[in-house]
């Protein structure tokens, strides 16, 4: 107890000995389900879905640069929404002055969102 | 977390922020002119007039130093106030600062008015980016804590980001916002790094608890403390384009469009210089002031020389003046080196001059550069005194103020600048930024005697057009230069009363 350096590093020791079960579990399983298993290969089994949708081409295809206004305002509106949840917990603690600020704040990215209507962003065309 | 914690949280910050609007009302209203322009504009379509958003932009930029003068008799009347839980702090250095960018967002917006015609550009986002970006610059100048500074910090160069590539038919635009991003990102990093360490150090980031915290402490063991200094001197003088930090700045100044580079000369140095000595001079100076002034000092001594020699050889006048305002950058830097009350004053005379100037000068050359934006060379300047004397004139008078004659803004800006070094005991200091002067001197003769000494009577010179919106701001720039160097005193006062200060928030 005297050494804070040993202290630091008992706290540790159950993250390690943590750690090394979830190898030991994770290793066990595995190779249980290895030793039961039946192992017959087939061409249909290695496709990415396998009951799924056949995949076409490799993954560097070219997406429609319109995307990229999508792309934005869902960050606009996303962020938008970090910051409302937390808000949106403790209204009653903030009281006026919290929504008056909240809704400055939710007007000025409507305002983002009316020059992104006018300018036709959202139009698909 | 329960609401008993936050409570406690609030109880320990003194409760919910109560903001005076009033005080911040500049930043208010240059946001919310940026905001409601670009609303107006998109809403209305193409039913307004042409000159409608230029008119706007100087509207809201005359309303914002309106609330300057009246904040300014209010401040000295009342004492400096600190504003919305001490994030914000009011003195008349920030009040300058602010009525500095104001005066250059109506220069710019005339420039502007002149060039987008010209270029057959259009929209009122230019207009719009404008606003916002002197709105993040008066946070910066009146940032009272670093996460607010850094804010303001980015909302100005986020803005500037655009504006540079905002002329996209010219590959040299788009190529000098990408470098202009890539580098602004860089100091951003550094400069939070820095933040990052000063707050680890100090434990806070208000810039009032901090200087307290480092008054009433020693700490011993200095190293996270010297490295945010030294951090956050990076990511200012990235800002401020001092040497060895400059490499953007010819770069960037000569693609980016010829009024966002003067903007970017005199509004994005203003509030970067703000916020270089509200952190190092006022929060920073007394405790630890024998530890960045050396510093400051080289970077001093390298702007004003690698400037002014770099200058000299340029033979396009865009790079030419961006090397230039590397120079000038170092004479600030000598101001922010004394630390002391009349370098600070010294160093807000030269912003505002250097507002002046560089406006002016780059609004000469936005008219010569011609459409297209393309005709920089030192040979395009050829014969410009017969074709058009006033225009010639205008120049010649902005490049001698930059050069520092007397009659101008630049000697007085200068000599306050060198007095102040060689009041703090820097003789050598001094001596070097005057032989730098002399030394840019010769470039700013260069362009002078190409415009009325080369070139044949008989050369056929293409015409310059000067639309009128473009004559008013160079009015208006040469009646700053002038005014300024022959009755400077009324600016000299204002600039000697407007001394910082660091309020503690109230408890």
């Amino acid at each position: 107890m005297s050494n804070p350096l040993s202290d630091l590093l008992r706290s540790y020791l159950a993250v390690g000995l943590f750690a090394s079960l979830g190898f030991i579990l994770v290793g066990l399983l595995l190779f249980l389900s290895w030793l039961v298993r039946p192992s017959r290969p087939q061409a249909q089994k290695y496709i990415s879905y396998e009951s799924g949708v056949d995949p076409v081409g490799d993954m560097w295809s070219q997406s429609q640069v319109r995307y990229y206004i999508f792309a934005l305002l869902f960050v606009m509106f996303d962020v938008e929404a970090v910051f409302i949840f937390p808000w949106a917990t403790r209204v009653e603690l903030y009281g006026v002055f919290g929504l008056v600020e909240m809704l400055v704040f939710i007007g000025i990215l409507l305002l983002g969102l009316v020059y992104a209507w006018r300018k036709g962003v959202l139009r698909w065309a | 977390m329960t609401a008993a914690v936050l409570q406690n949280v609030l109880a320990s910050v003194g409760g919910l922020p109560s903001i005076e609007f009033s005080s911040v009302a500049p930043s208010i209203i240059l946001a919310l002119g940026g905001v409601l322009l670009l609303t107006v504009v998109s809403v209305t379509k193409d039913k307004l007039p042409v000159w409608f958003p230029a008119v706007w932009t100087i509207s809201a930029a005359v309303a914002a130093l309106c609330t300057v003068f009246r904040l300014w008799i209010r401040v000295g009347k009342w004492g400096n106030l600190s504003l919305i839980s001490g994030a914000v702090g009011l003195d008349r250095f920030s009040l300058f600062v602010i009525g500095t960018l104001c005066v250059s967002v109506v220069m710019g917006a005339l420039l502007l008015e002149g060039y987008l015609r010209r270029e057959d550009l259009e929209g009122p986002e230019w207009y719009v980016l404008l606003l916002l970006a002197a709105a993040g610059g008066t946070t910066m100048a009146a940032a009272n804590d670093l996460i607010v500074l850094f804010i303001g910090l980015e909302i100005l160069s986020i803005a500037v980001y655009i504006l540079s590539a905002m002329h996209r038919r010219r590959m040299s635009s788009l190529e000098s916002g990408l470098k202009y991003f890539i580098h602004g990102a860089f100091a951003s990093a550094f400069l939070l790094y820095g933040i990052a360490m000063v707050y680890g150090a100090t434990g806070s980031t208000n810039l009032a608890r901090i200087s307290t915290f480092l008054a009433d402490n020693v700490i011993t063991q200095n190293g996270l403390m010297l490295g945010g200094i030294a951090l956050m001197l990076v990511g200012f003088a990235f800002k401020v384009a001092a040497v060895p930090f400059h490499q953007w700045a010819p770069d960037v100044y000569q693609g980016a469009p010829t009024p966002v580079s003067a903007f970017m000369a005199a509004a994005v140095k203003t509030a970067a210089f703000a916020g270089m000595i509200r952190v190092f001079v006022l929060a920073l100076g007394p405790t630890y002031r024998d530890e960045w002034r050396p510093m400051v000092l080289a970077l001093a001594v390298l702007s004003l020389l690698v400037g002014s020699v770099m200058a000299l050889v340029q033979t396009n006048v865009k790079r030419m003046l961006a090397y230039s305002s590397i120079g000038h950058a170092g004479f600030i830097l000598v101001a922010v080196h004394s630390s002391t009350a009349m370098g600070t004053s010294a160093a807000l005379f030269y912003l505002l001059s250097y507002t002046f100037m560089v406006m002016g000068s780059f609004g000469v050359v936005a008219v010569v550069g011609r459409k297209g934006d393309g005709h920089h060379q030192l040979s395009d300047y050829r014969g410009l005194g017969r074709i058009r004397p006033g225009l010639a004139l205008a120049f010649t008078i902005f490049l001698l103020a930059q050069a520092g004659v007397p009659l101008t803004a630049g000697f007085l800006s200068k000599f306050y600048v060198i007095r102040s070094a060689i009041d703090s005991g820097d003789t050598a200091l001094g001596v070097v930024a005057m032989l730098a002067a002399v030394i840019a001197a010769f470039l700013y003769l260069r362009v002078i005697v190409a415009m009325y000494f080369e070139g044949e009577p008989g050369d056929e010179v293409a015409p310059v057009k000067v639309p009128a919106a473009v004559s008013v701001a160079i009015g208006i720039a040469l009646a700053g230069t002038l005014l300024l160097g022959i009755v400077p005193d009324p600016v000299t006062h204002a600039a000697n009363e407007a001394t910082a200060e660091l309020v503690a928030p109230r408890r």
